[in-house]
């Protein structure tokens, strides 16, 4: 039961940890409990649908399907990322001013909610999948256990989902005057790091070559199936032993996002 | 430049571009998994070259394949296999295991 509570874990961790971030970052979207909870929605849903069709979805580009179609997500969340960030440069600063008053939305101009529900859907699809499969490969086993392990994987889910939580609570105890510039740092790492995700993806495609493989290791300090290894990866993108394209990939998005957020910032 | 310009390649391939494989792999590596074990669980590669590993999962039950060393991370689904490329590869151990299935599932690949 603590077995399957820990796998499970790890599958939602990531998820939601970015669903913390995001969730503290558009703090004054009207209504984004909503949307959030539909991004959620959509993602489980999505998760259950790619589950039942993962045999299928495997076979297609000549059997590396799963790697194409994880790197199209992450790509595609990479870019949501990024188009937060360079609006939030822009707008940041009359939030930052409306966060003060109470109960005030954020009116004409608010960053359109679909970002938001697009992003947690894909980071719930991706991960949730996965665990949708493991939880089939449960029933399916059919074992006298079967229920004690369902049990621990809610529990699992608990957890992952309470780590979530206390990024949020802890993000939003940061001071209002650098709120936004925390949150869009964070969301600068958490994009890179999903770029190298996906150049991993693409490597063990056989679609890029690995450059250097690896470029270094620092598996030893924070082994990367850690906990801590497995916070810092949906974080900073943390990886212990990346190849070159991992860290080009990596490199490319920040800076790419970083200028886009200098172009993007109001003229003084 | 031509760093630069595998970037944009790669790049669009992240949006589903799909373009030609790359140059295959030399060597093709099989592993069985059965009763959530690999058989091999203990394989000898030539180091410095690209590899194919081919998991056949001869479950009732999905797997996935995973690997810090190796970057490797693919759902096997029940009763099917996976293909996944790794390498080239320094001279070394490289453990790896099934995610779901850690207690039994555990295989060392030695590059030499």
């Amino acid at each position: 039961m603590l077995g399957t509570a820990i796998i499970l874990f790890r599958e939602v961790l990531e998820a939601a940890l970015i669903i913390g971030i995001i969730a503290a970052a558009t703090r004054n979207v009207h209504k984004r409990g909503y949307w959030i909870s539909g991004g959620i929605a959509l993602g489980v849903t999505g998760a259950c649908i790619v589950a039942a069709f993962a045999s299928g979805i495997s076979e297609l580009a000549q059997g590396m399907g799963q790697e194409v179609f994880n790197a199209s997500i992450l790509g595609l969340a990479v870019v949501m990322l990024g188009w937060h960030n360079i609006w939030m440069t822009r707008h940041g600063r009359e939030l930052a001013v409306q966060a003060g008053a109470v109960g005030k939305s954020v009116g004409a101009g608010a960053e359109p909610v679909t970002v938001l529900l697009t992003v947690v859907g894909l980071a719930v699809l991706r991960e949730g999948a996965e665990a949708v499969l493991f939880l089939y490969g449960i029933v399916a086993q059919g074992n006298t256990s079967a229920s004690a392990m369902l049990a621990g994987a809610a529990l699992g889910i608990a957890a992952g989902v309470a780590v979530g939580m206390a990024l949020y609570f802890g993000l939003l105890r940061i001071p209002l005057r650098f709120f936004f510039q925390a949150t869009s740092l964070l969301i600068l790492f958490v994009a890179a790091g999903m770029a190298g995700q996906a150049a991993r993806f693409l490597i063990q495609a056989d679609l890029l070559p690995s450059l250097a493989d690896p470029l270094w290791d620092v598996s030893a300090v924070v082994p990367g199936d850690s906990i801590a290894g497995r916070v810092l990866h949906a974080l900073v993108g943390y990886e212990p032993q990346p190849t070159g394209m991992h860290m080009l990939f990596y490199a490319i998005t920040f800076v790419v996002i970083l200028i886009g957020m200098r172009l993007g910032a109001p003229k003084r | 430049m031509s760093r630069m310009l595998s970037a944009a390649q790669s790049l669009s391939l992240a949006f589903g571009v799909v373009l030609a494989p790359l140059a295959h792999a030399d060597e093709d590596l099989k592993l069985v998994i059965e009763n959530h074990v690999f058989v091999p669980a203990e394989v000898r590669v030539p180091a410095n070259k690209k590899i194919r590993i081919v998991i056949d999962n001869r479950d009732a039950t999905p797997e996935e394949f995973e690997s810090q060393g190796l970057h490797a991370e693919k759902v096997i689904p029940a009763n099917s296999k996976g293909v996944i490329s790794v390498g080239p590869l320094k001279p070394g151990t490289y453990s790896f295991y099934g995610e779901f299935n850690r207690t039994t599932a555990q295989g060392v690949l030695i590059a030499e």
